[in-house]
């Protein structure tokens, strides 16, 4: 599927030269540069890994794709419609981190809620909520209140949600942060599931081992800005290093600490930039 | 507006499903039944002070049902994070409010529905007089008068941060136009100026709830006023509903989610 690709594709996201800015209300400080410049492409059929640590932006351009948040700068666009129309959300799926969904709905009727949203014919919605409820393993608790669920089957409704208008774009925030490692199995197998039917997914996690497993590109944000964009493997192969080594790199965590950091930072102002502290592990030696 | 039906389904169902509204009822009946079995002083015109206490109980319990379903939808969608799935469907905010509002006004309608009913069984059984129309066009200018108040909460959920003060806010605004509204006008001939001014200002642009209130009408058995004076004060109550949600709608548009 990887290779089936054709570069001429009209891509499935598109962002370009995105800036987002946070008013800081009620003090002196500095607007707050959210994203900076961000120019990002993802093509149909694509699994789509959106990497960085917190606060570096992914939410934020989430936000922009679903039209929670204007740009300060630059455009976004889905399926080539500017995301500032409410249209463009017709295609896709969502699915934000942590959502605790109407407790007193059970999950057949919270699914035939948003299927109203989206003018799905009746006979229509009950076929597709069959689907979905079977494929997230939910069919013998969709009768039951969405309060007597547990966290994994929280999550895996919320994906029953994102699916309910079988959508060719998925857009997953942190899908499995919070879940125990069966929950985060299931929701893995899932989206593999999407990426064989032929979805675009497009995800944000830190759970690298699994971005790893099922991502065919991916694109680390640091502080806002686009730092590493590619696919995994040619990253590795680039790199010299698995995803999480290639992370922390970008990122600039260092094994030794930040005290250490600030030490090499010290001498490096003492004896000028071509100073190499022997503590200071070189870029492939990061563990 | 398929959208706003879906929105405002959601909103009904939540209402019977807790349990607010079933506390409040049987409190209500509660008291109302205990009173009803008393015969203070032989007195065959007691039924008037019942029907008085519980009308009140019903206006109380029907504000407070009307402001705290109300003043809870939009910080419970933002703080549970629905509102981030249902946004990010074919659904606007203006779209949302309005679901919100109808499921409000509609699920407040049939908690009076509820309460008419029982009061009308009560008042019925101890007078055997069934002035039908009187309770219909008190019942309809009161649900009338709860679409105000309630397009007021939706405006204060979107701008007060807590749930709880925002339904302190408007209960306390809702009972002191109901005490207060038609007095503003009398208090304000005797102050100096610049008061007397501030005051009529107030007078002319709060929203007298108390043109909705026909408790009188039902307790002494009057006749039923003009369907026209009804239209009237549908009408006057529509504006100020409209006002309120537009400005709702305006501040909700330009307020960030995250």
């Amino acid at each position: 599927m990887k290779e089936s690709h054709s570069a001429d594709q009209l891509p499935v996201i598109e962002v370009k030269n995105l800036s987002v800015t946070y008013r800081v209300r009620g003090t002196r400080q500095p607007d707050k540069l959210a994203v900076k410049d961000l120019c990002l492409s993802v093509r149909s059929g694509e699994v789509f890994g959106f990497l960085g640590p917190n606060g570096a932006g992914k939410t934020t351009t989430m936000n922009v794709l679903l039209g929670f948040v204007n740009a300060t700068g630059g455009d976004a666009f889905l399926f080539g419609t500017n995301v500032r129309e409410p249209i463009a959300r017709q295609r896709i799926g969502y699915l934000p981190e942590l959502t605790y969904y109407y407790k007193f709905l059970t999950a057949e009727e919270l699914l035939r809620f948003y299927a109203k949203i989206f003018g799905i014919p009746k006979a229509e919605t009950e076929r597709r909520m069959d689907a979905v409820l079977k494929l997230v393993e939910l069919e013998g608790a969709r009768k039951r209140p969405i309060k007597t669920y547990s966290k994994g089957m929280q999550q895996r409704v919320g994906l029953a949600q994102a699916l309910i208008n079988d959508p060719d774009l998925l857009i997953l925030d942190e899908p499995t942060s919070g879940l125990d490692p069966i929950g985060r199995m299931k929701v893995r197998e899932i989206i593999q599931r999407l990426k064989d039917e032929g979805k675009t997914v497009f995800f944000s996690s830190h759970e690298l081992g699994e971005v790893e497993t099922v991502c065919d590109r991916v694109a680390i944000l640091h502080q806002g800005e686009l730092k590493v964009e590619g696919r995994v493997c040619e990253l590795a192969h680039q790199h010299q290093c698995n995803l999480e080594q290639l992370f922390l790199r970008v990122i600039g965590y260092n094994n030794g600490s930040s005290v250490v950091r600030s030490e090499s930072d010290l001498k490096r102002d003492q004896f000028g930039p071509s100073f190499q502290h022997s503590t200071i592990p070189s870029l492939h030696s990061v563990p | 507006m398929k959208n706003i039906f879906a929105v405002s389904s959601i909103v009904i169902k939540e209402l019977y499903r807790r349990k607010d509204f079933y506390v409040l009822f049987i409190l209500t009946v509660l008291i109302c039944l205990v009173m009803a079995s008393v015969n203070i002083f032989n007195d065959k015109g007691v039924i008037r002070y019942l029907k008085e206490i519980c009308l009140l109980l019903v206006w109380i319990a029907s504000l407070v049902i009307a402001i705290t379903t109300t003043a809870r939808q939009i910080p419970a969608e933002r703080e549970n994070r629905t509102l981030f799935p249902l946004l990010a469907k074919p659904l606007t905010r203006t779209e949302l409010l309005l679901g919100k509002f109808l499921g409000c006004w509609l699920a407040s309608g049939l908690t009076l529905l509820c309460f008419y009913v029982f009061f009308g069984l009560l008042a019925g059984s101890r007078e055997h007089h069934w002035p039908v129309v009187n309770y219909l066009q008190a019942g309809t200018l009161h649900w009338v008068m709860l679409g105000v108040v309630i397009a007021m909460t939706l405006l204060g959920s979107l701008v007060f941060a807590a749930p709880s003060s925002n339904a302190t806010i408007c209960f306390v605004i809702a009972t002191g136009i109901l005490i207060m509204g038609r007095h503003l006008n009398k208090v304000a001939l005797h102050l100096p100026e610049p008061r007397r001014g501030i005051l009529y200002s107030i007078y002319y642009a709060i929203p007298h709830f108390e043109l909705f209130d026909m408790r009188d009408l039902i307790v002494h058995n009057w006749p039923p006023i003009a369907w026209q004076v009804c239209g009237l004060a549908t009408l006057y109550a529509l504006a100020y509903a409209a006002v309120f949600l537009i400005a709702a709608c305006v501040v909700f548009r330009r307020r960030a989610l995250n």
